[in-house]
């Protein structure tokens, strides 16, 4: 039943890098922008959505037997929302500050797209164990996708990074980056350059664009500059398929 | 039958109009509003415009150099965009504040969204913005140490240092006289309405831009003000709305960043839509909403939606008929 693709360290390795799902799956979009004005504020939501991800894939994995298959949405809803009530309780009473910074986002993890995701797509199918690891990877790729949005965010838009000041005092804090549209122009930045590093990868071990949907180089915003020439097997598989 | 005949696809009819020659007149439409600018602020103001247009060059060279793209600072249109920026700044504003503005205006706005022609915004207006949301006290302090408004703000108390579109904001006029010269306080370009026609009108003569967007915009926000001022019972209701007119952004982002051609609609029926819509905007931001100005959120805002609006306008071919005129026949 286990196979290669479910050792624990791949499981880890996936989630942070390979399939890590703010910057490849583009999953839990909400509270990545919402909740990483501050680095504090990203670890916080990180590490509890991570504690939430953990509990929940490994309890789905348990009951996957029991569970009937039309009635799988509401019971996983209910096995996560038990966990973010046991995780908000927790947050309120240990770390008050962060609870009251993040605020509505916490009982929002009930309806986090990669809580949801992950069951849906893994652990209502494999084994607890390897479930445990999936959502560790899962949660553990969401939290430092969160610190580095978070940690650019406030140096940029604060000066500061974890409430420190890290910048000298001649430095003026550029705002926009820790309000709303600071939180898409660092996420942008980061996917690009998530997405630099993964087709380089691809393309050094002969990797054909056709295959990532970019057949049609005419639908592309690019194509009155480039006249379709960077791609040339891309072109000619949609011309192909006028042909055909 | 020995006369060869070139058969080829459109375009049949050539014109030898370049994107340079465009964004030529363009600069020179501005020339009038910046050397009205810098008689009015001072030597700061004319190192303000320097600054943001070789900044916008530079790193429009720099970034097309770093990813080995063709170089397109000769075709002016990053001269442009620099000294939009530059007319969009405060006269005293930190040098630091124009350089930020360029870079992301041409990087971010532009280059990142495929360059010239391809961006779904107006670079100098979202530079602007960014630079108004991130340095909101240094964007909004029109003080002048230099130019002919340094010597008459001796003369003037401490209430006139508002903003004419401040002082409107309370119901009360302002002096006509000064908004269409210019002798009011606000960022480097905008103020001297006269200036400001004096390009637009060059600009119409030699058609590099048209009256459809501007009029319409205009025209809707003079009537919707109009309207207004008459409801709320302001004294001399036209005056009012003539000084609404003149003052602030409307004179620059009407006839110059309005018109830009990648972010406004190429229908005549979609200018139309995008000027009354930039009309109604501006009137529910400086009349409804708590802020003085809008024009410039106006502008962006419409900028967005532009390819929906192109969409919903697009004319037929000759030939062709709407689906429903097809079934009456």
């Amino acid at each position: 039943m286990t196979d290669k693709k479910d050792k624990p360290l791949e499981r880890i390795w996936n989630g942070i890098y390979v399939e890590n799902p703010v910057f490849c799956l583009i999953l839990g979009m909400c509270p990545t922008l919402a909740t990483t004005t501050s680095a504090t504020n990203a670890i916080g939501m990180g590490l509890s959505t991570t504690a939430i991800l953990v509990a929940s894939n490994l309890m789905i994995s348990l009951l996957k037997g029991i569970i009937p298959n039309r009635m799988r949405i509401p019971s996983y809803i209910v096995i996560i929302a038990s966990f973010v009530t046991i995780v908000e309780f927790l947050m309120e009473g240990f770390f008050p500050s962060v609870y009251a910074a993040l605020g509505i986002y916490i009982p929002l993890i009930v309806v986090n797209c990669i809580i949801m995701g992950r069951a849906e797509a893994y652990a209502g199918k494999k084994g607890p164990v390897e479930s445990i690891f999936d959502g560790l990877g899962m949660g553990l790729g969401f939290t430092l996708a969160l610190l580095l949005i978070g940690s650019v965010r406030e140096i940029v838009g604060a000066g500061t990074v974890f409430g420190i000041r890290i910048t000298p005092a001649a430095y003026e804090p550029v705002n926009i980056f820790i309000l709303a549209p600071g939180a898409f122009l660092v996420m942008a930045f980061f996917v690009a350059v998530m997405n630099k590093l993964k087709i380089g990868a691809a393309r050094r071990t002969g990797w054909d664009p056709t295959e990532n949907g970019c057949s049609d180089c005419s639908s592309c915003a690019r194509h009155s500059v480039c006249g379709g020439k960077k791609a040339v097997s891309g072109e000619e598989a949609g011309m192909k398929e006028v042909q055909a | 039958m020995d006369t060869v005949y070139n058969v080829s696809p459109s375009p049949h009819v050539r014109d030898n109009i370049t994107t340079q020659k465009i964004m030529g007149a363009v600069v020179l439409s501005l020339i009038p509003a910046s050397v009205a600018g810098v008689i009015l602020y001072g030597m700061h103001a004319l190192l303000v415009l320097v600054i943001s247009v070789a900044s916008s060059v530079l790193s429009e060279y720099v970034f097309e150099k770093i990813t080995k793209r063709p170089v397109t600072v000769y075709d002016l249109s990053a001269v442009v965009t620099g000294l939009l920026i530059g007319l969009n700044m405060p006269p005293e504003v930190p040098l630091f504040i124009p350089v930020l503005g360029s870079v992301f205006g041409i990087i971010v706005v532009k280059q990142l969204f495929g360059g010239i022609g391809q961006n779904f915004m107006n670079p100098a207006l979202g530079a602007r913005c960014f630079l108004i949301i991130s340095f909101s006290s240094q964007m909004t302090d029109f003080a002048v140490k230099g130019g002919i408004m340094a010597s008459s703000a001796a003369a003037m108390d401490a209430v006139s240092s508002a903003t004419p579109l401040a002082a409107l904001k309370t119901g009360a006029a302002y002096p006509l006289g000064d908004l269409f010269l210019g002798t009011t306080l606000g960022t480097i370009g905008e103020t001297s309405a006269l200036a400001l026609l004096i390009g637009a009108v060059f600009l119409l003569c030699i058609r590099v831009i048209d009256l459809r967007i501007p009029l319409s915009y205009i025209g809707t926000f003079f009537v919707l003000v109009l309207i207004t001022a008459f409801i709320r019972g302001y004294e001399a209701p036209f005056y009012y709305t003539l000084c609404e007119i003149f003052a602030g952004g409307l004179m620059l982002g009407a006839w110059f960043m309005a018109t830009d051609y990648a972010s406004s609609p190429m229908t005549t029926k979609g200018q139309l839509i995008y000027g009354v819509c930039l009309g109604i905007l501006t009137f529910l931001f400086r009349m409804v909403s708590k802020s003085n100005e809008g024009v410039s959120y106006a502008i962006i805002f419409m900028n967005c939606l532009t390819p929906m609006i192109e969409q919903f306008t697009r004319p037929l071919a000759f030939g062709i008929k709407r689906e429903k005129e097809a079934k009456h026949e």
